[in-house]
């Protein structure tokens, strides 16, 4: 297929062969990873700029990481030393970007719909590295990768996501990557933070963990915040852990090929013990790897579609 | 220029008087008459609809204070060009409008600037706080016609009953912009349900309209005092008003064009010109809202006319101000959905819900064509097809999302005290 798109905003905007082109062009660039000359031409003299306007390090360094080894020319923007810190708008603050001529711009915000907003603007093309609670494309796209590259399938695979469901833009982009490919998606969780709305997106909704845990080909586990925990959605961590948390007792209920997944940081002893997230079914690394490979993949497909003319 | 003019051979419908027939219309010195004056100016009303101005008990004009989103000049013409005569302003100014002072200067204001019939609200509390009431009396001397903290909810039911009480001394209807606070926060940016889901949007929740649709019924019914419940939006609101009219409480409410023409999905791009509160709801909603008009629950539309300046909308969705300009679009809008599509009212009864019905609210002595009434008419084609055009508004706001809805239903010419504020452009 021909990719076209310049922005990559949202899963929910691709179709399951879009998705599914990325994550083959993704697989070429792992390889790229492995050579002793990690580094390949593919955007030599392009602009990319990674515009963070909240605060992100591994994220960040990833899709760095991927520009550099494309050959881009990277700038790094946080909101700290940025004008939007003067009360510059966002706007304002990527159309001086564009007229720097930048080609790429990364954007993490803490607005949902921020992406969207500059994509629609923008004559360059707009990566969304996360968006508020709305999405965050390629961590979806790396996470189906990984869930395909140990799998060798996603069509089929029952993958369950824990947590903070609500205000999860990485639950949001699996959920759209993984139910396009056909994956059966169950989301667990207490009622505060898994909303029912969420079985109109195609998954299935339970508030026990361990009803479903050995039924599970894949446990992805978000990161609980504690503001949630301030604002009432749960009574306190020790009680999230004690229903929903996968301690070395419920892992050894996993079927054995499982595979357990965390977007990262992790909060080891509430949602995921560090026994666990160091143990034989754990991913974690992996999906860091791979998250430079699909950024890479990202970046080379959507930085190499013509910048569209001004209207 | 005179102020004396008869409309000649329309449909008059004017519901204050049961009237609906072909008739002319006379207008001597600003004032509906039994007869013509000599030498007044003729309008030839055939094939039109004549009835009293429309008024909307709704409306943002932004000034004193905000002058860059709509002033009482721009504000009156967009009024004027939707074929309202007379609009009653919010107080969320800048300052608020909670002190005889800034009524006074309201009026004065309107009466310079204004071409159509501006009616001062007044703040429930203080800087529409939510605590100390704010000088009602002084302010119904001055002038205002209702007392609200729209935009704001009086958290406090014991405010809000002190209000009720204090404010029924002076025989004002308390206008409630229902939202409980702790239910949709500050953070709340739409309608809690399938699209704020998707879209990551915190939601604003049922519920929390009404819990306070609750409360006023019972805030109305032990004080008697007429509390108006403002722009409803939920299913919930229309069968709780139902209720409490059904036993005899002094509760009513409006409705805005918007929260019949949209749901929730057309935020889908993050469109902050469908960024409102209330917010858009669903399609059952809807369904309420236009089940609660036609069994005439509800029997006021307002427009809830929210201008803002196109950089303050420009911006991500969380940061852009609620709401949208509505006094140009409304009529057509009703028409279209009311008369047209859905065929929940007849004509007269939707021009009730425009005239006598918000003036016996308020106290005014407008919404009728009986003589001695101040010349009010509103020109109505209910059935002239147009497309909407959000560069031809008289509003300073651009911030609609009917541009390039074809509509029909207009109003075609406005008469404000017999003189013509509006003629609709060939």
């Amino acid at each position: 297929m021909k990719w076209t798109r310049k922005d990559l905003v949202a899963l929910s905007d691709l179709s399951a062969e879009e998705i599914s082109f990325v994550l083959d062009t993704a697989s070429e660039f792992k390889d790229v990873g492995r050579r002793r000359l990690k580094k390949v031409p593919s955007l030599r003299g392009k602009t990319m700029v990674n515009l963070f306007v909240e605060a992100s390090t591994r994220t960040r360094t990833s899709f760095e990481l991927a520009g550099v080894r494309l050959s881009a020319d990277v700038v790094n923007i946080a909101a700290q030393t940025s004008s939007l810190s003067k009360g510059e708008t966002l706007k304002d603050t990527a159309k001086n970007l564009e007229a720097l001529a930048a080609d790429l711009i990364v954007l993490r915000h803490s607005a949902a719909g921020a992406a969207h907003f500059l994509a629609g603007r923008l004559r360059a093309g707009v990566i969304n590295a996360g968006d508020g609670s709305h999405e965050h494309p390629t961590q979806g796209l790396l996470d189906v990768f990984t869930i395909r590259e140990r799998l060798g399938r996603v069509a089929g695979v029952k993958v369950g996501i824990v947590g903070d469901i609500r205000f999860s833009r990485v639950a949001r982009s699996n959920l759209q990557a993984l139910v396009k490919l056909g994956a059966r998606v169950t989301l667990i969780g207490p009622p505060t933070l898994v909303p029912r709305e969420f079985e109109r997106l195609g998954a299935v909704i339970t508030h026990s963990l361990d009803d479903v845990l050995g039924d599970l080909d894949v446990i992805n586990l978000l990161r609980i915040q504690h503001e949630r925990q301030k604002a009432g959605f749960f009574p306190g961590t020790g009680e999230y852990a004690a229903l929903f948390g996968l301690n070395a007792a419920r892992a050894g209920r996993l079927k054995p090929e499982a595979l357990v997944m965390h977007p990262g940081p992790i909060h080891r002893g509430v949602e995921l013990d560090g026994s666990v997230a160091d143990g034989p079914h754990s991913v974690i690394l992996d999906q860091v790897t791979n998250g430079l490979a699909v950024r890479m993949a990202v970046l080379y497909l959507c930085g190499s579609v013509p910048p569209k003319e001004e209207a | 220029m005179s102020l004396s003019v008869n409309i000649r051979g329309g449909r008059v419908i004017d519901p204050s008087a049961g009237r609906d027939g072909t008739a002319d219309v006379f207008i001597v010195d600003g004032t509906f008459a039994a007869a013509p004056a000599p030498g007044a100016a003729e309008i030839d009303a055939r094939g039109l609809v004549v009835c009293p101005g429309f008024i909307d008990m709704h409306v943002h004009l932004r000034e004193p204070g905000q002058g860059a989103k709509e002033t009482i000049a721009t504000g009156t013409r967009a009024a004027a060009a939707g074929g309202f005569t007379s609009v009653v302003a919010m107080p969320n100014t800048n300052p608020v409008a909670d002190h005889p002072g800034i009524i006074a200067w309201m009026e004065e204001r309107a009466a310079e600037t204004g071409v159509v019939n501006v009616f001062p609200t007044g703040a429930i509390t203080v800087g529409s706080e939510g605590g100390q009431l704010a000088p009602i009396g002084a302010m119904a001397a001055a002038g205002i016609v209702a007392v609200t903290d729209d935009g704001r909810c009086v958290q406090s039911h014991e405010v809000m009953r002190r209000a009720a009480e204090y404010a029924g001394m002076f025989g004002l209807p308390v206008l409630d912009h229902c939202q409980d606070a702790s239910l949709a926060g500050p953070e709340a940016a739409m309608h809690e349900g399938f699209w704020s889901t998707v879209l990551g949007l915190p939601g604003w929740p049922r519920m929390a309209e009404e819990i306070i649709v609750a409360r006023n019924a019972m805030l109305a019914a032990a004080t008697g005092t007429r509390i108006h419940c403002q722009h409803l939006s939920s299913a919930g609101s229309v069968d709780l008003l139902r209720e409490a009219k059904q036993r005899g409480i002094t509760l009513s409410g409006e409705v805005c064009p918007h929260h019949l023409a949209l749901t929730d999905e057309a935020l889908q791009d993050y469109d902050t010109n469908a960024k409102m509160n209330p917010p858009l709801r669903e399609q059952s909603d809807i369904d309420a809202l236009l089940g609660g008009i036609a069994d005439g629950t509800i029997d006021i539309l307002a427009t809830d006319h929210a201008p803002h300046a196109v950089y303050e909308k420009e911006v991500e969705f969380a940061s852009a101000p609620f709401g949208i300009v509505g006094l140009e679009t409304a009529v057509g809008i009703f028409c279209e959905i009311l008369l047209h599509r859905q065929q929940v009212v007849d004509l007269p009864r939707l021009i009730s819900m425009l005239t006598v019905n918000p003036a016996r609210l308020l106290g005014l002595d407008r919404g009728t064509l009986a003589p001695g009434a101040p010349g009010d008419v509103t020109l109505l084609d209910p059935d002239r097809a147009w497309v909407v055009d959000r560069e031809q508004f008289a509003s300073k706001g651009r911030n609609t999302p009917f541009h390039g809805w074809p509509l029909r239903g207009r109003a075609v010419r406005t008469i404000v005290g017999g003189r013509t504020v509006w003629n609709v452009p060939e």
